[in-house]
């Protein structure tokens, strides 16, 4: 993950780590860092909400009881939506940002930045606004006649995504947009000049060329949506629940901290799973 | 070149559609949001039957929203201390492994930029139970110690990445001249790096500032924080206030952005 994120150094191998410039940041982590997610790990295997016994009882009610495997089954399913949907506009976007000129450049990168920095509570909010019953959304869909009633879009899978969407595409974006300013004009140029469509030069060409930089949108905007607490609570509801959720509820209002444990050391797998995962494809498409 | 077939085309309709959703979709709700605040309306309904300042008034009144600026108090407070404490830190912390290509150093760096990537609400979990078996009282200097942990990686890596471009023939050049190594930091190092601190450190700032997963945890009654509180007003009554808080916060960033690019190009940074 380093990698993909630190421009790798090109002065060759030599000098050593100062611990002692080091050490300030090391000791912080150590102990702010490092010691809470092992004490995280130690109360997990509290047996009881209580904390007397010790045991992985806690393991076993959240990976024996059906609705809390679906809950790590949606909460993957949401990163899996929100990936696809951020992927399927970010690659036109891309596309439009590297093939304009300087000043459109300019007002696409605002654009793209804006929601970045409109806090990801007022991005939250904004979609309430959006999505509610007498929302735009509502209103626009029956103005042109495309529905009778109302819909509801609020509390459902759909409008959590679309506001997802939104929220997490920056994300996406920037890794994407850098890697796609780098790529080579020749070979799209190349590729066009022996008779390769437009479709066939993007998914041959300009999709392989890109493919670290989506790795890392990727991995970025599945680490945040199937984390976003707030956005998840707030649109999708009580109905819908995500293992956010649900270790907020189990800390905060059944105060069963060695369950909440367990739940969040499953949102912790969840999330190194997928970027394990697609760090995997990234290996795999390179040798290819 | 050559003749634009059917599949040219639909390419283009394609390219073109999905990117004007794209534009759409970022820019209507920052749009909506802001239009919402000035509404004369009790209620959030989009378009507003009228405009006025009625929102920002209530917003403003220190009676009646007392608690609103006491949120926002702390989170600055927070964001503040805990950005300043971030950047000496994260700062030495690139010093010390910039150029540096050994196994211990690129473990070091992974476990520097290790939050970015980790679920922060199991951080924030984490850190509710540890200091609560260390027997800590819940006060601002744990959020301070939170947020610290969450928003350092981002100074961290753009310095970082500062350091790599640098020219290493300068610092040659001073040592050979006599230079010691912290004058050299002062006059070559610092002012060729400041950029990428100072971008690294606006990061930090607006994630603090935002921070939800960590403060849901740490912050109490007494200590609150204000997206929290406006995620509280959000589950509650859905007060038109808070779309004027967004209205604030919007061109306060925005003020600063600007002020960013003009002193770092922090725009071209972030893409690049």
């Amino acid at each position: 993950m380093a990698a993909t994120i630190v421009p790798s150094r090109q002065s060759p191998a030599g000098g050593r780590v100062d611990w002692r410039l080091a050490a300030p940041l090391g000791l912080t982590y150590l102990a702010f860092f490092a010691a809470p997610f092992a004490i995280l790990l130690g109360i997990s295997f509290y047996a009881d909400a209580e904390q007397t016994r010790l045991g992985p009882d806690s393991w076993l009610k959240f990976y024996t009881d059906a609705f809390y495997l679906k809950v790590i089954f949606d909460t993957l399913k949401l990163g899996v939506y929100a990936v696809a949907a951020t992927t399927l506009l970010a690659y036109p976007l891309a596309l439009l940002f590297r093939a304009s000129s300087a000043r459109m450049q300019r007002v696409l990168t605002f654009i793209i930045l804006m929601p970045l920095l409109t806090s990801v509570v007022i991005r939250t909010f904004a979609w309430i606004v959006i999505l509610a019953r007498e929302g735009v959304a509502n209103q626009t869909l029956m103005g042109l006649g495309l529905t009778a009633a109302p819909l509801n879009l609020l509390q459902t899978e759909l409008g959590l995504v679309i506001a997802l969407t939104q929220i997490e595409m920056p994300l996406m974006l920037l890794p994407l947009l850098t890697i796609m300013n780098r790529m080579d004009q020749n070979l799209v140029d190349a590729s066009r000049a022996l008779g390769a469509s437009q479709w066939r030069t993007f998914f041959r060409v300009v999709l392989p060329l890109t493919l670290p930089g989506w790795i890392a949108g990727a991995t970025l905007v599945f680490a945040s949506s199937t984390t976003a607490f707030i956005s998840q609570s707030v649109i999708g509801g009580a109905r819908l629940v995500y293992l956010p959720a649900l270790i907020y509820q189990q800390a905060t209002v059944v105060y069963n901290w060695p369950f909440a444990a367990v739940a969040s050391l499953t949102l912790l797998m969840t999330v190194l799973a997928g970027i394990m995962a697609l760090g995997l494809l990234g290996r795999f498409a390179r040798t290819d | 070149m050559q003749r634009s077939t059917f599949a040219d085309i639909t390419y283009h309709w394609v390219v073109g559609l999905l990117a004007g959703l794209a534009i759409l979709i970022l820019v209507a709700p920052v749009a909506i949001v802001i239009a919402t605040s000035f509404t004369t309306s009790q209620t959030l309904r989009f378009p507003p039957p009228g405009l006025s300042l009625r929102w920002y008034q209530d917003l403003f009144d220190p009676v009646r929203s007392a608690p609103i600026h006491g949120a926002a108090l702390n989170s600055v407070w927070v964001a503040f201390v805990a950005t300043a404490l971030g950047m000496v830190m994260a700062v030495m912390a690139a010093l010390a492994l910039a150029r540096v290509n050994r196994a211990s150093a690129r473990a070091l760096e992974a476990g520097f930029l290790a939050p970015l990537v980790m679920p922060a609400l199991s951080y924030g979990l984490a850190a509710l139970m540890f200091f609560s078996v260390m027997g800590i009282r819940p006060s601002l200097n744990l959020l301070i110690a939170g947020h610290l942990v969450v928003i350092a990686p981002f100074i961290f890596r753009t310095t970082l990445a500062s350091l790599t471009q640098l020219d290493t023939t300068l610092l040659e050049a001073s040592d050979s001249l006599g230079a010691s190594r912290f004058y050299a930091f002062r006059r070559i190092t610092l002012p060729l790096i400041a950029p990428g601190i100072a971008a690294g450190c606006f990061l930090a700032f607006v994630s603090s500032m935002d921070n939800v997963p960590v403060s849901l945890f740490l912050s109490t009654a007494r200590t609150g924080m204000l997206p929290i509180r406006m995620w509280g007003m959000m589950e509650s009554t859905l007060d038109v206030r808070i779309a004027a808080i967004a209205g604030v916060l919007i061109l306060a960033t925005l003020i600063l952005m600007i002020v960013m690019d003009r002193l770092t190009g922090l725009t071209k940074r972030m893409s690049a």
